[in-house]
């Protein structure tokens, strides 16, 4: 390029819009909350309300259908972006509803920084769902990871939420550092970062095979943290159990839908060439994760840790999709694998908001209904909560009619379509040990006599938003077909060879 | 009357009628709940009794069938249909969940709703499974009803009910997960498809037969039961309540046998004859060693649990000499079997619900005080040993005639049934009902009421109109059970 061509090109901000007015709403949050006096923070929170709401109207205002690029190949915008930042929006918006009343009973949590924070998570997770360059993926993590970090401490005076955020931004940085080193060794090896243009290169027989590996190895380490997969998930029960349950019901939820999305830009936009080796490591790490994850879960008694083994084998789980789409160097098969894969996170999503939005609901001030114990005989004291929860814990365990079994069996059916009996094998063994654990919960709500009878109580939107997430579990799982369709039309769109 | 859907009638007529009844809400409304639960289920009976009259017994195909795109993504269908094999089971379950609801009558106090509910829900779970003619469609259904079984035997179960629940869940659970991966590469090996009625037609390499067999077996062995995995069912029937009870006995047993018809058999034919041995073998253990181990139980439940697992082993006998005879006697065993050990079940809740122990060694003399009830135990255990002129004769006289026709070893150690289950029947009848009055509990026992009395009677009726006349059951089965019989004998290596 001479220096005649170089000149300066104003960047197409209207495919960026959605994250723009992010920034803007978050900004403004964070200035508005300065002269907010009431102790509710109640205009905080409508504002932050209303930041989401708007952003996924501009979203879907501005969703072309087609793979638009802008900021130098940075930034894209394709269908794939627009339904997992929608999903994103969605869950983020029932975690602060679910949340609103465990905030305001805790002094603590109740400050602007919470609704700021949680817009400038939510900014970093659209930011990496939307990355087509190495270096935007690097940001939205970060301002993801700083945010969440900050919102584990939020509770200053407890000394777990202290421990498990310097546990998690440690680890945490560690990752960051694996992940821009594997970066910076891909960079090496093949001279670009942008995603697109490293495919290209690859595909042309560039690059350096073994710092390519190199890189390979010290990326998947940063991709697997941040999904929390065996054996880089030791943060997951720590913060989960150790953060606010408001928090956890964020950590739980949303970002897992960010980290699906890396997985896809980085290794099957960029890197499908090397499919062979990543796809070897992604069913190590899935056999280890259902493994730790299911086993260790049994021996939880605090509900929030089980809910993290059980994230974490979920995880593997959805990885096993990953794991098998490219056959024999054939990619005809990937839209199957990778749909089943988005498929099941969305539905993951889904059936986590509901299972942390119960424990929420159950907990008052100065009482975290933490313990299995805690749910008790749940279906004397109220049985429609009883009920979303069982739903929960049956769609977890992969049981029809709920969701969690289609997403399941969507998965399971591209592992045997690849070949790999084994591996299903594998993973129906784990799922029947990971049965166990939910049946637990199931048997400890209806069961078991009640512990405590105090009466729960919740507001009018919450019961409103719960019974919708439970149905929803339970729609989904009668009428599968659309949100299936979704996923494979949108991943045929985002992926291009 | 045919232009209605009469299965979809048949599966969400109870399982509305179940969320109707969940409306209702607390205690309260218990006398409500009964109503309403009552209604759905004699209303579920009445849209299942036209499959019975409007049925064609001279064809095997498929009949009342409907089908409606379901996942079109993996080109799952709603598609509904039954034969002279499933139409009667349909019917049963559809009769047992009346039979439920009047058991749980007065017994149930507490949770009237949900207990009802749970039963309505189940019925039409079952009658999906076995209305069912794609995979995926019968997994689901398979495996949903699991759930309200579960919560049932949990919630309203007994001492034990925590274990019995989790060790039932668990159970079939591990059957069934090998069961859905088999479905899976039947749906990648036949290009695509989930209906069942495809995958009967494509031939399938001997050693990919052998694997789906097994797999096939692992589910339905387990939901039989089968000896060795059969130890799950003594723990759910005891810690049951006496409806759980009935509806395990009497149509979840019958789960396991059905999947044989519909899927291992007719899939993985050739993988079947070769298999036969190990099936005839575990058949004769169960009838054999099992009829032993039911002999020296002193919980009546567990004498009764142990007895339908040596009948259920009668069953899968008869499918495995690949006879018309054997496998009609099977099939009339398992529809008598329904009745026989629903009935048996019931007569224990009704000793239990009064004395509130399922121990022989506390009962005794139990003619004395009541008489009309020992009338119609008599009946039953009469029936439950083989006695001819009830149902129990019928299937088993067929199954037996078969095997010798197979094999004399294999009839003689099949025979014994007849000396066996006379055997523990009887003898736990005579220490129950016959003799001096054994303690005050008896002495105080009021004979059973007219609620009581009309749920026996019916019972009654089917055990002894089976005996007498099977004819009615026989005629529709035929030509299914020839057709499947002929396509069973074709080998479906190429």
């Amino acid at each position: 390029m001479t220096l005649a061509e170089m000149q300066f090109v104003v960047p197409d901000l209207r495919i960026a819009s959605a994250e723009i007015f992010m920034l803007a709403m978050a900004c403004l949050v964070l200035i508005v909350d300065l002269f907010v006096k009431d102790r509710k923070r109640t205009v905080t929170y409508v504002l932050t309300q209303l930041a989401l709401l708007g952003s996924a109207v501009v979203t879907v205002a501005t969703s072309s259908g087609q793979v638009s690029y802008t900021f130098s190949n940075m930034f894209v915008s394709d269908l794939m972006a627009d339904l997992l930042k929608f999903m994103v929006y969605i869950s983020v918006i029932l975690v602060l509803f679910y949340s609103r009343a465990y905030v305001l009973e805790r002094p603590q949590l109740a400050k602007g920084e919470f609704y700021v924070l949680s817009l400038f998570a939510t900014l970093g997770m659209m930011v990496m769902i939307s990355a087509s360059h190495f270096l935007t993926v690097y940001i939205g993590i970060e301002l993801l990871s700083l945010s969440l970090y900050a919102m584990v401490a939020l509770n200053r005076d407890s000394i777990p939420a202290t421990e498990a955020s310097m546990k998690y931004f440690v680890l945490g940085a560690l990752a960051s550092g694996l992940l821009l080193y594997g970066m910076s060794m891909i960079y090496g090896a093949t001279g670009t970062l942008e995603i697109a243009a490293l495919a290209g290169r690859l595909f042309g027989g560039e690059g350096n095979g073994i710092i390519l590996s190199f890189g390979l190895v010290f990326l998947m380490a940063g991709i697997a943290f941040k999904l929390g997969v065996v054996p880089f998930h030791m943060w997951i029960p720590d913060v989960y159990h150790g953060a606010p349950t408001a928090v956890t019901l964020f950590i739980a939820s949303a970002p897992k839908l960010a980290a699906f999305a890396i997985v896809i830009r980085i290794l099957v936009n960029g890197l499908i060439v090397a499919s062979r080796d990543w796809q070897a490591m992604l069913i190590i790490l899935s056999v280890l994760s259902m493994a730790v994850g299911n086993f260790a879960a049994i021996a939880q008694t605090n509900i929030k840790r089980m809910l993290a083994y059980s994230a974490i084998s979920h995880m593997g789980f959805m990885l096993l999709g990953m794991a098998t789409g490219v056959i024999d160097g054939d990619v005809r098969f990937i839209f199957n694998a990778y749909s089943s894969s988005m498929f099941y996170v969305v539905t993951y999503v889904l059936t986590s908001l509901g299972a942390f939005g119960t424990i929420l609901l159950l907990s008052r001030a100065g009482f975290e209904s933490d313990e299995i114990s805690d749910f008790a005989g749940l279906n004397k004291r109220n049985s429609w909560y009883a009920a979303i929860m069982m739903m929960m814990m049956f769609s977890m365990a992969g049981i029809p009619f709920f969701v969690g079994f289609f997403a399941k069996f969507s998965v399971l059916q591209a592992v045997v379509a690849a070949g790999h009996l084994w591996l299903a094998l594998a993973a129906v063994f784990f799922s029947l040990v990971g049965a166990y654990y939910y049946l637990r919960v199931v048997k400890v709500m209806y069961f078991d006599a009640p512990a405590n009878a105090v009466p729960i109580k919740a507001s009018m939107d919450v019961k409103l938003l719960m019974s919708a997430n439970g149905l929803a579990v339970a729609l989904i799982g009668i009428f599968p077909n659309g949100l299936m369709m979704l996923c494979a039309t949108s991943l045929t769109n985002s992926i291009a060879f | 009357m045919s232009g209605l859907p009469l299965l979809s009638l048949a599966i969400w007529v109870p399982i509305f009628s179940g969320l109707v009844v969940l409306l209702t809400g607390t205690d309260r409304n218990s006398p409500l709940a009964r109503m309403l639960a009552l209604i759905g289920a004699i209303v579920g009976l009445f849209v299942t009794l036209p499959l019975y009259s409007g049925f064609d017994t001279t064809t095997p195909a498929m009949q009342f069938v409907e089908l409606l795109p379901w996942i079109r993504r993996f080109n799952i269908n709603y598609h509904l249909g039954v034969d002279g094999i499933s139409m009667l089971f349909v019917i049963l379950n559809s009769f047992i969940t009346i039979i439920v609801v009047l058991a749980g009558w007065k017994v149930i106090e507490s949770k009237v709703a949900q207990y009802n509910a749970g039963f309505l829900i189940m019925s039409g779970l079952l009658n999906g499974i076995f209305a069912s003619l794609d995979g995926m469609l019968f997994y689901i259904f398979f495996e949903a009803s699991l759930i309200p079984l579960y919560l049932i035997i949990g919630v309203w179960g007994g001492p034990k009910r925590v274990y019995a629940a989790f060790k039932f869940f668990l159970f079939t659970l591990m059957g069934s997960l090998l069961f859905l991966i088999a479905l899976i590469y039947l749906y990648l090996y036949s290009g695509g498809s989930f209906a069942i009625q495809d995958w009967h037609q494509i031939p399938i390499p001997m050693v990919q037969q052998k694997w789906i067999f097994l797999a096939f077996l692992a589910a339905f062995a387990v939901k039989v039961p089968m000896w060795p995995v059969h130890t799950w069912l003594p723990d759910a029937h005891v810690e049951a309540p006496t409806g759980g009870s009935i509806v395990l006995a009497a149509i979840a047993l019958k789960l396991g046998a059905y999947g044989f018809l519909r899927f291992s058999l007719p899939i993985a034919p050739d993988a079947s004859h070769e298999f036969s041995w190990l099936i005839l073998a575990l058949s004769l253990i169960a009838v054999v060693y099992i009829g032993f181990v039911a002999l020296v139980q002193e919980d009546m439940k567990k004498l009764v649990a142990y007895s339908s697992i040596a009948h259920m082993g009668f069953v899968t006998l008869g499918f495995f000499i690949f006879s018309p005879l054997g496998m009609e006697g099977a099939l009339v065993q398992m529809v008598s079997h329904g009745f026989i050990a629903g009935a048996m079940f019931y007569c224990i809740g009704v000793m239990y619900d009064r004395v509130h122990s399922r121990m022989i060694v506390d009962y005794g003399g139990v003619v004395n005080t009541m008489p009309k009830f020992a009338a119609f135990f008599m009946l039953f255990a009469m029936a439950n040993a083989g006695l001819p002129a009830t149902s129990g004769f019928v299937g088993e006289f067929m199954v037996i005639l078969a095997s010798v026709k197979f094999n004399f070893w294999v009839a003689f150690a099949a025979a014994s049934t007849m000396i066996l289950g006379a055997a523990y029947t009887l003898w736990m009848y005579k220490r129950v009902v016959f003799g001096a009055v054994g303690n005050h509990h008896v002495e105080e026992l009021t004979d059973i009421t007219s609620r009581e009395f009309l749920v026996l009677a019916l019972l009654a009726l089917g055990a002894l109109g089976m005996g007498l006349y099977p004819q009615p059951f026989t005629e529709v089965m035929h030509s299914s059970v020839d057709e499947l019989l002929r396509h069973i004998s074709v080998s479906k290596i190429q």
